[in-house]
């Protein structure tokens, strides 16, 4: 395992020794090499740190995955080639998670939270300030909640003698046993209520950024309201749009305690997105390598949303 | 966009005054749907409030029949609050110290000089924000469970400190990138060093930012189930976003109104906190600049 680690180790100093362009042209060599040694030297904490308990499990991570690490007997570990991502591929239950995972992203990343915090954003620039300030307080308060209590909260509010069921009594709508029939839609629901306010944050800086004379000639112009959103507000905004797609689906693709508060992946696995597929995997049913291999793909898609998130960042960084 | 330190404050009564006086029939559908979204918003938060002041408390939203706070008084023990609060705090706390003063040491260079590295070491610092720490967590076990970290508090706040770091770093050395060069300028003539001058010049200027920085950090551990739930094992290591699901999590005949009142025990320092830094810094324009570069 310190293999791992300390083959990386190494890296912390390199970069810290070729610094070049340093503004002190009288002084001699070495002390110039000195001295920017000691300009670098604040990075060394935070960069041991990161190597130790980031890059160093991302790497064990790509070791364990080729191999048949189980929870009991490590002595047993071999290399297994590709036979893990081979596995999975064959396996029903990976497949699943995968297509619960997508469900989950789509309906409460890119449609819920995402629209609902634009259109959210949208209102609050045209309503009046009390009511702004009570849905502002109220949406950023699901956020700030702990996951957790999210989760506890929204079980109470979907289950069979739940809120959502006696609201729906109430208006002469048939009940539904929410967490059974349709547990996939009850945590993306979940989901968009605990992490709206983070788009609609980002969308009221946004949309408070738009100048006003822009909005105000297009109007002057005949165009409706539907066509100002359309031609005007979504390619001014687009890339906080991109911003907030990325960040929305990073965060959503790691949901764990939302969804294992609700309903623990049941019933069955119809709610066992690829996190709770992974953590059932390696402790419930040891099989840590396999879990591992899981895990790897789960990296490796946000490592490819990253890249594009980074994309979108580079032109104004 | 660097990030002055007032910028916010000033930014927003100017955004409100933006707001174009429109007819009158917009703003009341704009307030009736802002409206629908409030309450929708609200039901589950409203049975939190309503059910840990009743004595018989279901999973329904109602009021009780005689509030009581015989709820608190009872999950006030040491087993289910003052110990699992007590480990929460010393777990997030620690975790945002080291994390808060790693970040600022590794803002500084970043942002006050300029190199061949410093640009990708910003980048890969900003790929990390974004990979789902959910997926390490499998190989941090195994790693932890060799090097004897597992269920350590430290180790905890040490794999805390590292994931919340990347993030921290950016929003540091945004906020730094908004402290002018010149107070520090003077300061290197009169001979200080470099610790000197962060210590003495730029920290103090960017106090608010530090104060940003250190909240968000804190706020998103305090908040962390899957970390503590791996890597922790033993009962009276436990915070108490474990603890609450070990006493609760086993549905059936479990206690509502107990599960609520220690849930608002539970979040109360986090809505706290975020109240202070939202009145400080205008709310979410801080995050959303800071995302946004």
């Amino acid at each position: 395992m310190t293999g791992a680690v300390d083959s990386t180790a190494p890296r912390a100093g390199t970069p810290r020794a070729r610094t070049p362009h340093a503004p002190t042209p009288h002084t001699p060599k070495a002390h110039r090499a000195r001295t920017r040694l000691l300009r670098w030297s604040p990075l060394a904490p935070a960069t041991v740190l990161l190597l130790l308990f980031l890059a160093g499990p991302i790497g064990y991570c790509v070791y364990i995955a080729f191999t048949d690490t189980q929870l009991t007997g490590q002595e047993s570990a071999s290399f297994v080639g590709l036979a893990n991502f081979r596995h999975a591929f064959g396996d029903p239950a990976f497949l699943n998670a995968v297509v619960l995972t997508l469900v989950f992203t789509v309906i409460s990343s890119i449609l819920g939270q995402n629209t609902l915090g634009l259109a959210l954003a949208g209102l609050m620039r045209r309503a009046s300030r009390p009511v702004r300030s009570l849905t502002g307080a109220m949406v950023i308060t699901a956020w700030v909640l702990p996951e957790i209590v999210a989760g506890f909260l929204l079980y109470t509010f979907f289950e069979r003698r739940g809120t959502l069921n006696a609201l729906l009594g109430w208006l002469h709508l048939p009940a539904q046993n929410w967490l059974f029939t349709l547990p996939i839609l009850a945590v993306s629901f979940a989901n968009v209520w605990r992490g709206t306010a983070f788009s609609m944050l980002i969308y009221s800086a946004a949309l408070s950024e738009i100048p006003q004379e822009i909005t105000e000639s297009a109007q002057v112009d005949g165009a409706g309201g539907l066509r100002r959103l359309w031609h005007i507000t979504l390619p001014m905004i687009r890339r906080s749009i991109g911003t907030n797609l990325m960040l929305n689906t990073l965060q959503t693709l790691s949901v764990f305690g939302l969804i294992w508060a609700m309903t623990r992946g049941g019933p069955g696995n119809r709610s066992q997105t690829l996190p709770v597929f992974m953590y059932d995997q390696a402790f419930l049913k040891s099989l840590i390598g396999y879990g591992t291999a899981v895990a790897l793909l789960l990296l490796l898609v946000g490592a490819v949303f990253s890249v594009v998130y980074l994309r979108l960042m580079r032109e104004e960084v | 966009m660097p990030l002055p330190r007032r910028l916010p404050r000033r930014l927003l009564p100017q955004a409100l005054r933006q707001v174009p006086s429109r007819g009158r029939p917009q703003r009341l559908a704009a307030d009736a749907g802002l409206l629908v979204a409030a309450v929708a918003f609200a039901v589950p938060l409203v049975w939190l409030v309503l059910s840990s002041l009743d004595a018989e408390a279901t999973l329904r939203v109602r009021l009780p029949k005689s509030p009581t706070v015989d709820n608190f008084s009872a999950v006030l023990t040491d087993e289910i609050t003052f110990t699992p609060m007590l480990n929460s705090l010393l777990i997030c706390g620690g975790a945002t110290l080291l994390t808060v003063v790693c970040a600022a040491l590794a803002a500084y260079p970043l942002s006050r000089f300029r190199s061949r590295f410093s640009r990708p070491y910003l980048l890969t610092i900003l790929f990390s924000t974004c990979l789902p720490i959910t997926a390490i967590m499998v190989p941090v076990y195994g790693l932890f469970v060799q090097v004897n970290l597992i269920d350590t508090r430290y180790g905890t706040a040490l794999f805390l400190a590292a994931a919340q770091l990347p993030f921290a770093i950016w929003l540091m050395k945004n906020f730094m990138d908004g402290v002018p060069r010149v107070l520090e300028e003077a300061a290197w003539t009169d001979g200080a060093s470099w610790s000197q001058t962060l210590l003495r010049v730029i920290l103090p200027l960017m106090g608010p930012g530090l104060a940003v920085v250190a909240i968000y950090t804190f706020i998103m551990m305090w908040g962390n189930f899957f970390v503590p739930f791996m890597l922790l094992l033993s009962p009276e290591q436990l915070p108490a976003s474990v603890s609450i699901f070990n006493f609760f999590g086993n549905y059936g005949a479990i206690a509502f109104g107990e599960l609520a009142a220690f849930s608002i025990l539970y979040s109360t320092p986090v809505v706290l906190l975020y109240i202070l830094i939202s009145r400080r810094l205008g709310g979410g324009f801080a995050l959303g600049g800071a995302v946004k570069g």
